[in-house]
């Protein structure tokens, strides 16, 4: 399992180099992509669905994504990139391919439709993130503004 | 209302070419969207709109001032210039730039190349191939043949890019020389699983980051860039596909 976590930290970095992520993120990267796959990893082996797998890792990564972006400044983008490549459903949708350009039409469409299915749970799993976040800001500064009018 | 003071134009024109940047770059749409409508409000500008589909940007304001179209034919990813961008928006809402000076940096990104030198892009391809094919429970035995898989077809993109302008037909080759590849080595006996090399090695090709933006876009309404960006990702992965299975059917 040690050896899952240092592959995916180092696929995610390397997948910042290939992107142009700045240099200095490039470790943080590596930490999302790491913290992703082993949510995913730990989740998959003990038998979860592949798709609720992958939405709770995209998740986590989401939101310690938007945690990092406030904090360093920077566009969430660099470092949501980095952390949702490992569970990006690469694999199946080669499989896809190739079983369509190999006339196998039902287990290629069946692949299709879960390549469709896991990259819904990812995107889902970062917009939840980011409605999180608006909620809570909202939630904030109404607060702010009902301390504010009960001082006057 | 408050009185302005840098010709509109000007605005128009630092609004575009930020978003140009940033979308060429490959942000995300709605925060090209909100970035240029951003802008102009700290200009003075507060009712504009800005339209952004992944081949082009249309942006205007309400009155009698021009409306801008932009034409954006070539994306890539690239990060540190969507950071760039980003800081240049947060300075210009902060009040510390003005509309000539943002423009003057902004032109600086554009033409800047701050990528990484192409070895390293292309050593980081062939280790992630290798570290891909490991998640994907491959063997050790194969790592080296799926990290050369993956180096070899992530360069014959590069180089291929710039010779030919049809991204498609780079990406067909680049994928039917891993296909070749993996084949060859397998059935030499360097390496165990054709399709655990093959995926591990096509997976600095995939469109994953497309299909996952697309199916976003989708999501939070915007409905053409997300056709349009599904689109393309599904050409992308119909190139690798083919490009694998001309491999398989030649050797």
């Amino acid at each position: 399992m040690i050896i899952q976590f240092i592959t995916s930290f180092i696929a995610s970095a390397a997948f910042g180099i290939i992107f142009n992520a700045p240099k200095e993120t490039l470790v943080k990267c590596g930490f999302i992509g790491m913290a992703g796959w082993s949510v995913y990893y730990i989740l998959y082996v003990r038998d979860v669905s592949s798709i609720v797998a992958t939405l709770v890792a995209s998740l986590v990564v989401a939101i310690i994504s938007q945690f990092l972006a406030k904090l360093y400044k920077m566009p969430v983008i660099i470092f949501s990139v980095a952390g949702i490549i490992p569970l990006v459903p690469g694999g199946i949708s080669y499989n896809a391919m190739r079983h369509f350009v190999e006339n196998d039409y039902n287990t290629a469409i069946q692949l299709a439709a879960k390549v469709v299915m896991l990259s819904g749970a990812i995107a889902m799993g970062l917009l939840f993130s980011e409605v999180i976040h608006q909620l809570y800001q909202k939630v904030i500064r109404r607060r702010k503004e009902t301390t504010a009018l009960e001082k006057d | 209302m408050e009185i302005r003071t840098t010709p509109t134009y000007e605005i128009i024109e630092v609004c575009l070419l930020a978003g140009k940047i940033m979308l060429s770059s490959g942000a995300e749409t709605y925060r090209i969207e909100d970035t240029m409508t951003r802008i102009a409000a700290s200009y003075g500008i507060h009712s504009s709109h800005s339209f952004v589909t992944p081949t082009g940007i249309i942006f205007s304001m309400d009155g009698n001032d021009p409306t801008k179209l932009i034409r954006i034919s070539e994306r890539s990813t690239d990060l540190h210039k969507v950071t760039k961008v980003n800081s240049i928006s947060r300075q210009i809402s902060s009040g510390e730039l003005t509309a000539k000076e943002a423009l003057v940096k902004l032109k600086e990104i554009e033409t800047s190349n701050l990528a990484f030198p192409i070895w390293l892009q292309i050593f980081a391809a062939f280790i992630a191939s290798g570290c891909f094919m490991i998640m994907y429970q491959g063997l050790w035995t194969d790592f080296l043949v799926a990290c050369l898989a993956g180096g070899l077809g992530f360069s014959t993109l590069v180089y291929l890019h710039k010779l030919l302008e049809i991204k498609f037909f780079a990406e067909f080759i680049a994928s039917l020389i891993i296909g070749a590849f993996a084949f060859i080595a397998v059935s030499y006996n360097w390496g165990t699983y054709v399709d655990k090399i093959i995926i591990g090695a096509v997976m600095p090709l995939v469109p994953g980051l497309l299909i996952t933006n697309a199916v976003r876009d989708l999501i939070t309404g915007h409905l053409v860039s997300g056709i349009a960006k599904g689109a393309e990702a599904f050409l992308t992965a119909s190139a690798i596909g083919s490009g694998i299975a001309v491999a398989f059917i030649f050797l």
